[in-house]
């Protein structure tokens, strides 16, 4: 890079190196929208928080709005069945796609190119737009869904009515969606693992288990920990899936934190506590994110 | 590739392509029922049985959706929408990324870091704030309101400066020695070398705004305002919902991207995993 200027005097630049201003001019957009639309909305939400509506204005009320969360049974409610949520969907789909990467990369499947399209097209399905679809599909009378499974003599399901069935609704469709998005990332890491590796442990006669466990799970690492990261904090701040599937309900079987955080920022107008929610909501992400990267790296080691 | 056919070979071979394409099936049913379903009339969508089939119905209900209901003025600021934002957007984050992976300057990891934690950072804080900045400003139901918060992406900052670290130095600094100018630089020699990570970044944005539904919803307030996701959810939200106007809705939301999407696969997957695996 640029040598250090060892004649502070002269103004005038070394020529083939660029002005000192070069790089702030390329960020100041950044910069500008920045402080506009992120640092001051997190720095006034943190102030929001702490007030309360009173008489039309907005009072300080200290830690208030915390202590409302701590004793409200519907945040609890809500960060119950967003973790429920988590713990299930997360490990379900990046298994699946786990397995379907090690498929996609292996000699055994034929027009791979084909399957893997197949797998990755719902991405581009907006969230509103596949709510609809799912909310028809897995209609309790008339859903396609419940129409198959009486076909084949098994009961029909109530996808949407039933508290429990409502969850397993939307860990369905969440898993519809994303499988094939971790399955891409996966598939790019293993096709960097040598392919000699491979060879050489069937040569040494591993078995196919041992192969995966000894060669691919640990190539995957990376991988793994950034999808485990990613998909905990896309599910920690779920919304639009409960929203338009089954609107937080029935009785509130299915009300996210985001969707609570919603529902008193934009329902109730409560401000106050909904930016109260946003802060516990990242305090819980930071926590989460951070345990998880410890454990995944520490085994590396 | 291994050459050996032996029968076990042959038959794992078919028994992962069954269960692969098994599972593929179940992945594009719904796309096929949304293409069925925007055939029928309302009433025939709940049928039992269901109708499996493609029916008559597609134009009388585009006719209405796009009649009646007024979809096309949400087409239309979508697709302005979206566009803008990958436009701005890609400039924006491009700069950034170039500023961050090609020069040393002070404040640098400060700036950095201030990325990766807006990139952290739950979204939904900023809601409210965003709302009420909105109604100061007087921008509900604009098209700034929807472009410029969201404009400095730091995913898309992150994949540039990732991208960007693998554009050689010297040739950006034989171009300061033959006298560039820094903007020409940028534009005329960096730039070019960029186009699958700047096309994977266009689609990126263009997909995101597409189908943003939550900080929309809050933003605009009047119907003839509405982007698709937020007037198919007004569509969905009546009491006497017409499913088959609604599932025509929701085709016509999901075309553009899909065809997006099998036309420039290759930069899709690429934009994923530029962001991803290159840590």
């Amino acid at each position: 890079m640029t040598a250090p200027n060892t004649q502070p005097a002269v103004r005038r630049r070394w020529r083939g190196s660029a002005p000192r201003a070069t790089p702030y001019l390329f960020l100041l957009p950044v910069i500008v929208l920045f402080l506009a639309f992120k640092v001051y909305p997190y720095v006034y939400a943190a102030w929001l928080s702490l007030t309360k509506i009173q008489k039309g204005k907005q009072v300080f009320v200290g830690l208030g709005n915390y202590g409302r969360l701590l004793t409200d049974p519907i945040f609890y409610k809500a960060l119950s069945n967003t973790l429920l949520i988590l713990v299930i969907q997360v490990p379900l789909m990046l298994g699946l796609a786990l397995l379907l990467a090690v498929a996609f990369n292996s000699a055994l499947l034929k027009w791979r190119a084909i399957w893997r399209t197949a797998y990755f097209v719902p991405i581009v399905m907006g969230l509103v737009a596949y709510g609809i679809l799912f909310s028809t599909l897995l209609n309790n009378h008339y859903g396609v869904i419940n129409f198959a499974l009486e076909s084949i003599g098994l009961p029909r399901v109530p996808w949407l009515g039933d508290p429990f069935w409502a969850k397993i609704s939307i860990i369905i469709a969440l898993t519809w969606h994303y499988t094939g998005n971790s399955a891409v990332i996966y598939l790019a890491q293993l096709q960097s693992v040598p392919g000699e590796l491979y060879e050489a442990a069937e040569i040494d006669g591993a078995s196919a288990f041992q192969r995966f466990w000894h060669i691919t799970l640990p190539g995957l690492r990376p991988a793994i920990t950034l999808t485990v990261v990613l998909s905990t904090i896309g599910t920690l701040q779920l919304f639009d899936e409960p929203y338009v599937l089954t609107n937080g309900g029935p009785n509130n079987a299915t009300l996210t934190i985001g969707m609570y955080l919603y529902q008193n920022g934009f329902k109730y107008f409560d401000f106050g506590y909904a930016s109260a929610i946003g802060y516990v909501l990242t305090g819980i992400i930071g926590i989460l994110a951070l345990i998880q990267f410890r454990l995944l790296r520490e085994k590396r080691a | 590739m291994r050459t050996d056919r032996s029968p076990q070979a042959k038959l794992a071979s078919m028994a992962v392509t069954t269960v692969v394409v098994l599972g593929s099936v179940l992945m594009l049913a719904p796309f096929y029922w949304l293409i069925v379903a925007s055939t029928h009339r309302s009433r025939d969508i709940f049928s039992n049985p269901p109708n499996l089939q493609p029916g008559d119905q597609l134009w009388a209900n585009l006719g209405k959706l796009f009649g009646e209901a007024g979809f096309g003025h949400a087409v239309l600021n979508s697709t302005l929408v979206a566009l803008l934002y990958a436009l701005f957007g890609g400039i924006v984050c491009t700069a950034a990324g170039y500023a961050f992976a090609k020069f040393r300057f002070a404040g640098q990891g400060v700036l950095f870091g201030m990325v990766l934690v807006i990139l952290a950072l739950p979204s939904q804080v900023t809601l409210v704030p965003l709302f009420q900045i909105m109604v100061q400003l007087n921008w509900l139901n604009t098209y700034q309101a929807l472009i410029l918060p969201n404009l400095a992406l730091p995913f898309g900052i992150f994949l540039m400066r990732q991208t960007m670290l693998s554009v050689p130095d010297e040739l950006i600094q034989a171009a300061r020695v033959d006298g560039a100018g820094e903007f020409r630089i940028f534009f005329q020699i960096v730039l070019p070398t960029m186009r699958p990570a700047l096309a994977a970044l266009g689609i990126f944005l263009f997909l995101a705004q597409w189908n943003d539904f939550v900080y929309p919803l809050i933003v605009l307030r009047t119907s003839d305002a509405y982007t698709v996701p937020v007037a198919l959810a007004s569509l969905q939200g009546l009491s006497d919902t017409d499913y088959g106007q609604l599932l025509a809705g929701t085709l016509v939301s999901v075309l553009p991207v899909l065809g997006l999407f099998l036309f420039l696969q290759r930069h899709f997957v690429a934009g994923i995993l530029a962001g991803a695996v290159k840590q």
